[in-house]
């Protein structure tokens, strides 16, 4: 079931979608967004792709298997929480970098952490998109 | 003293890569780390002896009480040489024991798990820290009783230690948290100093409750003494170690360490004494009548550990200072009769004293080892075990209540001890051959601890004033402090006391002549279960198993509806509950100023409600609860919550696209719940919703805590450097929730995966 307008759609709106992602991750943290929304973006990014090209074509692209994304999410997750740890503070209590970043502004762990829940929910969304859509 | 306990552990994962490196000369390596410690021990003696205890601290969970604190005083240091001293000799002995077996390594192991929790028992100053070492080694019992793992007994006597003393366990720490709290303190050291409060504080019945349930468990007493003589499926040097030296004393260990804060009361000293007393005429009459040696010997272990529990209730200070040998002589002899049975056993396959006899000239080593602790055990002076004889006559003596029947049971018990010591100890290696048995020979490994452990009992009789200066009056002087000296003597001269003990070996010399009059008595019912101790666990055991049954059929019954239909019910009753007892009706105020987008929204979103539960077909039924989806988006962004709408609708939309995949694959949409379900649904779904508009309106018209509010709003900025609120709650004050959430996400998926994916194919299911 492949339609023509369907693919050449998500040609254009897939790249705008990943990027909008990436754009309410980062700015979750003064505006409204955050990894949570920017995962399910990114994750309806590839299951937009998934239904027009195929769950095979779609795993291609995302090259790594969502499986893989739920644990490498967790550990960055929990990783974290650690650098606190080291300065003899409470396990996941936010670490700040000194200086700001130009563009981006300031960076210190939460904004890390906020990666590893945006990694989990698109590797959650899209284990359970391309198994239903395979089985 | 951590570094003693922490080495043993670090011993033990040791073990296994060491065994296959060095074979049959790990034994005597690993048996130098657990005597290096013995010695380290008895050189703290003399330091004890003046009254300085030695105490070590570290931190472990401070903010709740439970940190590892040392604390030896005489008992601790008494026992902490009895588990390292014999724990070296048990491991020289299972070398040869286990000789050539390979995977031998696992025994070692697992006997150096149990030496680490055992010696962080006996030197445990915090409560938490006790009860840890205390798991410890009923887990470890359970694996060392189940090692022969293929045998079907060994593994259900295992599982019936372990829930006995497990479950005492659980006892014990709620009477371990209610005595801390009682006491104001979680040292064990603070709580005996701390006098009468404990006794006289309302939590009291509940401590005694619960930490002598444990001690009862722990050290067999009845009724719960049925686990131990079951526990003897256990190899050897198990038996000799665990069950009858070191980790069924525990129990009593403990009642002495608690004795100063918790036995001044009647309700204690009679529990105790009573219970202790049946324990031991029990034991020793069991004892008498089994004919397997290694049963004979648990039994009587029994009857022992009865014995010292009843010195506790007894509680006068001669008593405490007999509990004291007591321990000593019966570790001595005890554990070497339980090597020369098992080496019996293991060279000659057979542990039925009726088989057994004429030994000697093929085991002259052992046979003087059996000879010397069953004479130990008897009570002949120049042993050890007469000088605990008179010490604990001695204390039955100047009981205050009750002298008279303690010393009764005590000479009847130790009566029926001779003929045991005879039957186990002297007639195998003396008495007539009986059946021609093949013997092998020993090695000589297996000869070096029952002939020190005997010896030590022959030679401790000549060295009581260094023994009850160094070892025995501290130990009695940690429980029961320091007002007089007794001093430990061999030889008291011709009194009662040597009267009784004369009696003694003269009842027990007739019991052993008529006892195999008796020989039918081991078969009957009775011996098998003294008064049903075993028949209740078992019956209680049937019962958990059939309310697990029932209630695995009953609530997990495998669908997904009947689930939700279960949890959605309990929480509308409990929540509804509360919310009808608490609620304060007069507050609620309701208003109706709808503005017009608001009262347009609330008509597409019943609208649609209406459109879904009447749905005929799927696709409908989507399309239904998707206007229904982005409508409460709609609501959340009217409310100003614009992290909430944009959640929602990436949902939302996610949603429609796992329907899409999975439409064409679902069976045809039909009904086929009958109306009364559908009713039944109706009014669940209603009250649901009823409470959940209840809650809504009870919450809005409270006023807000403005507080919380402000508190978030500038610390975001402040503290995190973020002005979303939601966003940085959920990455910076409560990511440790969040990290759970996601947690559970990644968990979900990966069950989704392996519903769909992980199945066996469907032409293959025959075959599999």
């Amino acid at each position: 079931m492949k339609s023509i307008i369907l693919s050449s759609a998500t040609r254009l709106l897939m790249p705008l979608m990943l990027l909008f992602s990436l754009f309410a991750f980062f700015r979750g943290h003064n505006e409204p967004g955050g990894g949570f929304i920017g995962g399910l973006i990114a994750a309806s990014a590839f299951s937009l792709y998934a239904v027009a090209e195929g769950v095979e074509q779609a795993r291609r692209v995302l090259r790594i298997d969502p499986r893989t994304l739920l644990g490498i999410g967790l550990l960055v997750g929990l990783i974290s929480g650690l650098p606190s740890v080291f300065k003899s503070k409470a396990f996941m209590t936010g670490v700040w970098m000194e200086q700001t970043i130009p563009g981006l502004g300031k960076a210190g762990t939460p904004l890390l952490f906020d990666l590893g829940v945006f990694l989990v929910v698109v590797g959650f969304v899209l284990t359970v998109v391309f198994s239903l859509a395979e089985s | 003293m951590l570094l003693a306990v922490c080495s043993i552990f670090a011993l033990s994962i040791a073990a296994p890569f060491l065994h296959r490196i060095a074979k049959d000369y790990c034994a005597p390596l690993l048996a130098l780390l657990p005597g290096s410690i013995c010695f380290y021990f008895i050189s703290l003696a003399p330091r004890i002896a003046e009254g300085k205890p030695v105490e070590e601290k570290w931190e472990w969970v401070p903010s709740l009480g439970a940190n590892l604190t040392f604390y030896v005083e005489g008992l601790s240091l008494l026992f902490a040489i009895l588990v390292t001293g014999i724990g070296t000799l048990i491991v020289i002995y299972a070398g040869g024991y286990f000789k050539g077996d390979a995977a031998s390594g696992r025994f070692y192991s697992l006997l150096l798990l149990f030496m680490g929790a055992m010696l962080g028992i006996v030197i445990s100053d915090n409560l938490f820290a006790l009860f840890v070492f205390w798991e410890l080694t009923s887990i470890s019992s359970y694996l060392l009783i189940g090692y022969n793992h293929k045998d079907e007994e060994s593994r259900s006597s295992a599982l019936q230690a372990l829930i006995v003393t497990g479950g005492g366990g659980l006892a014990l720490l709620a009477g371990f948290v209610l005595l801390g709290m009682a006491a104001g303190s979680f040292e064990i050291s603070a709580i005996n100093q701390s006098g009468p409060e404990v006794v006289h504080h309302s939590l009291y019945p509940l401590v005694v409750i619960g930490v002598l349930v444990g001690a009862f468990t722990k050290s067999a007493q009845f009724p719960f003494h049925f686990w131990l003589p079951n526990a003897m499926a256990a190899p050897a040097p198990v038996s000799a170690y665990l069950h009858s030296a070191t980790m069924v004393k525990a129990g009593v260990f403990l009642l002495a360490r608690l004795h100063p804060s918790i036995a001044d009361t009647p309700v204690f000293v009679w529990t105790v004494s009573i219970v202790g007393a049946m324990t031991m005429l029990l034991g020793a009459v069991m004892g008498a009548i089994s004919t397997d040696m290694k049963r004979m010997l648990a039994y009587t272990t029994v009857s022992i550990l009865g014995c010292l529990t009843l010195l506790l209730g007894v509680g006068v200070e001669s008593a405490l200072f007999a509990f004291g040998v007591l321990v000593l002589a019966h570790a001595l002899y005890k554990g070497t009769l339980f090597l020369v049975a098992g080496t019996v056993e293991k060279l000659s396959g057979e542990r039925n004293v009726k088989h057994l006899g004429g030994l000697f000239s093929r085991l002259p080593a052992l046979g003087i080892a059996g000879s010397l602790a069953a004479m130990s055990m008897i009570g002949v002076p120049l042993f050890f075990g007469f000088v605990a004889k008179e010490a604990i006559y001695e204390a039955a003596l100047k009981a205050t209540n009750m002298s008279g029947l303690w010393i009764a049971a005590m000479v009847v018990s130790s009566a029926l001890f001779v003929a045991v010591a005879i039957l186990v100890g002297i007639k195998p290696f003396f008495g007539p051959e009986v059946r021609e048995l093949t013997v092998k020979k020993a090695p000589a490994l297996m000869l070096v601890g029952p002939l020190m452990l005997s010896v030590l009992g022959f030679a401790f009789f000549f060295l009581p004033d260094l023994l009850g200066k160094y070892l025995i009056h501290p130990s009695s002087a940690a429980v029961i402090g320091d007002a007089n000296i007794i001093v430990l003597k061999s030889w008291h001269g011709l009194n009662a006391v040597l009267g009784l003990s004369v009696l003694t070996i003269a009842i027990g010399i007739v019991i052993y002549r008529f006892l195999p009059k008796l020989g039918s008595v081991s078969e009957s019912s009775f011996a098998k279960d003294p008064f049903g101790a075993i028949s209740v666990y078992e019956r209680s055991l049937a019962g958990v198993l059939r309310f697990g049954q029932w209630q695995a059929s009953t609530l997990q019954n495998g669908y997904l509806r009947k689930y939700i239909l279960l949890t959605i019910c309990v929480t509308t009753a409990f929540a509804g509950i509360v919310f009808i007892l608490h609620t304060n009706w007069k507050s609620l105020h309701l208003t109706f100023d709808l503005r017009v987008h608001e009262a347009a929204l609330i008509i597409v979103m019943v609208a649609a409600v209406a459109i879904l539960v009447r749905a005929s077909s799927r696709l409908t039924a989507i399309v239904a609860l998707g206007v229904l989806g982005y409508a409460v988006a709609l609501v959340f962004m009217l409310y100003g919550a614009p992290d909430l709408t944009m959640t929602q609708l990436c949902i939302e939309t996610l949603s429609v696209v796992l329907f899409v995949f999975v439409l064409y694959r679902l069976p045809q949409f039909i009904r086929l719940s009958r109306r009364r379900t559908r009713l039944r649904d109706a009014i669940v779904a209603s009250c649901v919703g009823a409470l959940m508009a209840c809650l809504v309106l009870v919450a809005s018209s409270e006023p807000a805590d403005s507080h919380l509010r402000q508190y978030y709003s500038t610390k975001a900025y402040e503290e995190a450097f973020g002005r979303n609120v939601v966003n940085v709650i959920l990455v910076d004050f409560r990511a440790l929730d969040t990290l759970g959430e996601i947690t559970v996400l990644a968990v979900a998926a990966i069950g989704v995966f392996a519903l769909l994916k992980l199945r066996p194919p469907a032409d293959t299911e025959g075959a599999a």
